[in-house]
């Protein structure tokens, strides 16, 4: 039998941070009180309309041009019908056959389209599952009801759960550098569904897909995609065959069990909505979410990589702008190759940093960026050590100020191999450690690891490794 | 003096209220007695104390106003004439509503109607049927039969109603006064309980053109909260125009003669004579697929009622039903109490006609038969100014009459629904009286003059010309209810 690949599509909604909801005037909230952010629109009393929330229109079209989405001259909004308590009209109003975005690609993944929509209110289980099936009660929350939501659906272009949770991660991180979402996946206002199928390798058609719900992180997302992909393998491997349905991923034990159809099967019965007129964003208006788009992550690699940074390090780098910006003005003082400037930005300065307890990155510490680049400047005039300069930095993420004073201050000066001072040291050292000695004249390299800490303990650091490895190199003549 | 109040039309009153010549309080009052005085069950709820209400400085200050009960009242029952909404009291008021109150107007009861709206005879009303002020063996007309019967029954000045597919006209027609049914979307839709939003509109019900001029004055405009509101540009002034000299009145060649009462046919064309020798000019025109109108109304209007009546559903407000095990029981056992028989055969009618596989058959169909008839209308307006015809097929009918075959009852609509469909505007106006087919004393007939989209005001100028020239009020005073007459009571 032939191996089954994997057929990944997304679904991901994305909360819009506006200020207030998509159709009416209630703020959005999170962690209020029950409640307290309604009216009679997001109710649903007798004779309230809906007015959509341009704010939001504007945060879907920003949404849009960054995934190189169309956007339809006229979209239409039409009622999705269902009965639920956390659907108090009884019908969501979203968008169908003519979404705000069409087409568009992010990364490898090409997107379907990114329509706008409402968000259901929250739904309270009393009782031990958490689910309505079994529980003893359920409350409504309705804070969250009418919260402006962007659903983007992606083509099924991904190939395994890995690369499912690499593209999530990157959709992540575009989604909010353009500043329109919390895209918290645990606080819900991030959510990703994955529709999940095999078949042959090699084979162009589609097979049949299951709808997985309710994986909260991106590790959930990756691990439920994995364990259907199996899932599927393996009943396809005994002969038998994929039923379409929807999967609800629970992250206590890992499994996927099937919603009950009498909770989910619809006819949702999508009309035109009749209280709405067609959408029909300015020229404008499309331009200026255009022109608002920041260096989105994907760009930003790429140019990384060109300035000849590793693809990690390119990619750490994109994926926090404020640091990314810190590291390109270090990049810009120092007359170094850009991936020097990198490594300290996110090696040496992130570990000070933690060290300390400082939160907020790089670009909220004590450290200018000037002041970085001024220290990454002499290591590389040899003014001072590697390990001197660490210890500069600490009391730069500590007090802040000029790195040269500190090592004037604190007589951190590297020693200089003229005028004798390190040579004694060394030839000291080579004294006191004749172990170390006859083991490196029997061909253990290694054993000068010793010595070497020897000169560097009475140096206090203060002297530049590779000098010191040089010197008693060429005193013990080996 | 109170009968010499009551006998005031609502631009005479509003005028006399300006003037000082008579207080607002006093005015107010004495309506207030009459509404008390409701033997036609046309309120289903009236204002008790008037005392502690300021009423704003504008052109209706003083002026009582009764409400059809589809409109939100903030803290004043609203139920819509179902079970379902019984004891709801809506935190908010309608756009509507709330403009009148702007204008100085106040909310003088809420009328009975048809359960949301859907029926034409008021029969449909969970709070039992309204009477015919002119025979209280007959109805209405509905949906707004209550707005029709308070103004015709000497009840209220003035009322508003509603008006998807003849709500307004129809029992206007019904019981002998003005109805009128402006342009989708000159006043704001918010706050008025949906039964077809695409259709839905709001108008008011007043004893002459000049009364109806002034309340759509006053609600007209572009409302925030009604995303499909536009208003109307110019605004509305009262009506003057004498004659209708230049002005060409379009005769539909389709009309169904044979379904039309005699009586009500001879007044027809006695109007059609009386606008020629107001200097207007009768034209034939064609309206090719108003035939279809009734079919594609009620596959539209059930299918939008489907969705919009799907809130109703035990879980925030008005009835639940006690006694359910669990969710799914509790919507079915709420909705199959709480609403009415011809509620609930919409609602399936319109779920059906949205379920997939069925949707291009019907909504799709029905869509486009809608675009059919504003075409024709569009085609109409290029060789006429107004397209008329009767409002109703018939004089008012006896309660009970038509219950029992849907189908009879929506025909009653024949005339009606095409204009909603249309979008376009069309006011009903007492025209004349006339025996019913089955013989009996002779009861109002109205006229229908429609006009193209936010053509208002010369809709009411020619209205006015037209009223003053059959001079209903005059000729049929002995039996004006409002003043005195009536049919039997």
């Amino acid at each position: 039998m032939a191996d089954l690949e994997a057929v990944i599509g997304l679904e991901i909604h994305v909360q819009l941070a506006t200020r207030t909801k998509m159709f009416c005037g209630c703020e959005l909230s999170f962690g209020d009180e029950p409640n307290v952010h309604t009216c009679p629109v997001c109710l649903a009393h007798p004779g309230v309309l809906p007015v959509p929330n341009e704010e939001a229109i504007r945060s879907a079209l920003k949404i849009g041009a960054a995934l190189g989405c169309e956007v339809a001259p006229r979209s239409i909004f039409h009622r999705k019908n269902y009965f639920y308590p956390d659907n108090p009209k009884a019908y969501q109003i979203s968008q169908y056959d003519i979404p705000i975005c069409s087409g568009g690609r992010l990364g490898e993944v090409r997107i379907h389209r990114a329509h706008l929509e409402e968000d259901a209110a929250k739904m309270i289980h009393v009782g031990e599952s958490g689910r309505i099936h079994g529980s003893g009660a359920s409350l409504v929350d309705f804070n969250r009801g009418g919260t402006p939501l962007v659903e983007i659906v992606t083509e099924p272009d991904l190939r395994s759960a890995a690369e499912a949770a690499a593209w999530a991660r990157l959709l992540r991180e575009t989604v909010r550098q353009l500043e329109v979402s919390d895209v918290n996946m645990e606080e819900g206002s991030l959510r990703v569904d994955a529709n999940v199928s095999v078949r042959p390798a090699g084979s162009e058609e589609l097979g049949t897909k299951t709808e997985l719900k309710n994986m909260n992180s991106f590790r959930f997302l990756e691990r439920g995609v994995e364990a259907e992909l199996e899932r599927q393998r393996e009943l396809i491997g005994s002969g038998g065959r994929v039923e379409q349905e929807t999967l609800h991923f629970d992250p206590r034990d890992g499994s996927l069990t099937p919603l009950r159809s009498k909770e989910e099967a619809h006819d949702y019965r999508y009309f035109p909505e009749p209280d709405l007129v067609p959408l029909a964003p300015t020229a404008a208006m499309i331009e200026e979410a255009r022109a608002s788009l920041p260096e989105l992550p994907e760009q930003r690699i790429e140019r990384y990589q060109e300035m000849g940074l590793a693809t990690d390090t390119a990619s750490l780098l994109a994926s926090e702008p404020e640091t990314a910006a810190y590291f390109e003005q270090v990049a810009d003082a120092v007359d170094a190759e850009p991936k020097v400037a990198a490594n300290w930005v996110i090696g040496e300065l992130a570990a000070a940093l933690r060290q300390d307890g400082v939160e907020g990155g790089a670009a909220e510490s004590k450290v200018e960026p000037a002041a970085l680049a001024t220290l990454i400047a002499m290591v590389q005039e040899k003014k001072v050590s590697h390990g001197s300069a660490k210890t500069v930095l600490a009391t730069l993420v500590a007090e802040g100020g000029d790195p040269a004073a500190i090592v004037e201050r604190e007589g951190l000066a590297q020693m200089s191999s003229e005028g004798g001072e390190l040579e004694s040291i060394v030839a000291a050292a080579i004294e006191a450690n004749p172990d170390a000695v006859e083991q490196i004249r029997a061909g253990n390299g290694k054993a000068i690891g010793a010595i070497v800490g020897r000169v560097m303990k009475e140096t206090k650091g203060r002297a530049d490794g590779g000098e010191v490895n040089r010197l008693i190199k060429e005193k013990l003549g080996a | 003096m109170s009968t010499e109040l009551l006998a005031l039309s609502v631009a005479e009153a509003a005028a006399r209220i300006a003037a000082g010549e008579v207080s607002a309080e006093e005015y107010f009052e004495a309506w207030q007695g009459a509404a008390a005085g409701d033997e036609l069950n046309a309120y289903l709820w009236s204002v008790e104390d008037a005392a502690s209400y300021e009423v704003a400085d504008g052109p209706l200050r003083g002026i009582p106003v009764a409400v059809k009960d589809i409109f939100c009242t903030e803290g004043s029952p609203t139920t819509a004439g179902s079970r379902i909404l019984e004891g709801y009291r809506p935190p908010y008021t309608a756009s509507a509503v709330r403009r009148l109150d702007e204008a100085g107007a106040r909310v003088l009861g809420k009328t009975n109607m048809d359960e949301f709206a859907m029926g034409s005879s008021n029969e449909n009303s969970a709070y039992g049927p309204v009477l015919n002020p002119w025979d209280r063996g007959r109805v209405p007309g509905g949906s707004s039969g209550g707005s029709a019967a308070v103004v015709a029954g000497g009840l209220a000045p003035c009322a508003i109603g509603t008006d998807t597919g003849g709500s307004i006209r129809q029992p206007a027609s019904l019981c002998g006064i003005v109805g009128m049914k402006p342009t989708y979307g000159a006043i704001s839709r918010y706050g008025m309980i949906a039964f077809a939003s695409s259709l839905d509109q709001c108008g008011p019900l007043t004893r002459d053109v000049t009364d109806a001029a002034l309340l759509l004055a006053a609600m007209e405009g572009r409302d925030g909260c009604d995303s499909t509101s536009v208003g109307i540009e110019g605004g509305i002034v009262a009506p003057s125009r004498e004659d209708l000299t230049g002005l060409r009145f379009g005769v539909p060649s389709e009309l169904a003669e044979d379904s039309v009462e005699k009586g009500v046919r001879e007044v027809f064309e006695r109007t059609l004579r009386e606008i020629e020798g107001l200097g207007g000019e009768i034209v034939e025109v064609s309206l090719p697929h108003a035939e279809h109108g009734i079919s594609a109304y009620y596959v539209i209007a059930p299918a939008e009622a489907s969705s919009n009546l799907a809130r109703y559903d035990g879980v925030r407000y008005g009835m639940r039903a006690p006694e359910a095990g669990d969710l799914i029981e509790m919507y079915e056992e709420t909705r199959a109490e709480g609403f009415g028989d011809e509620v609930k055969r919409r609602i399936m009618l319109g779920t059906y006609a949205l379920s997939s596989g069925y949707y291009e058959a019907y909504y799709g169909q029905a869509q486009k038969v809608r675009t059919k008839i504003a075409e024709d209308f569009a085609a109409a307006f290029s060789g006429c100014d107004f397209v008329v015809s009767p409002t109703s097929p018939s004089v008012a009918f006896e309660l009970g009459a038509k219950t029992a075959d849907p189908l009879e009852m929506y025909m009653n609509d024949f005339f009606t629904v095409p204009m909603p469909l249309a979008g376009i505007p069309a006011i009903s106006i007492p025209a004349g009286l006339a025996e019913p087919d089955g013989g009996g004393p002779e009861l109002p007939v109205g006229f229908q003059i429609a006009a193209p989209a936010f053509a208002e005001q010369g809709l009411l100028e020619s209205a006015f010309a037209l009223e003053q020239g059959i001079g209903f009020q005059a000729s049929a005073a002995s039996r004006l209810p409002w003043i005195g007459g009536g049919g039997d009571g």
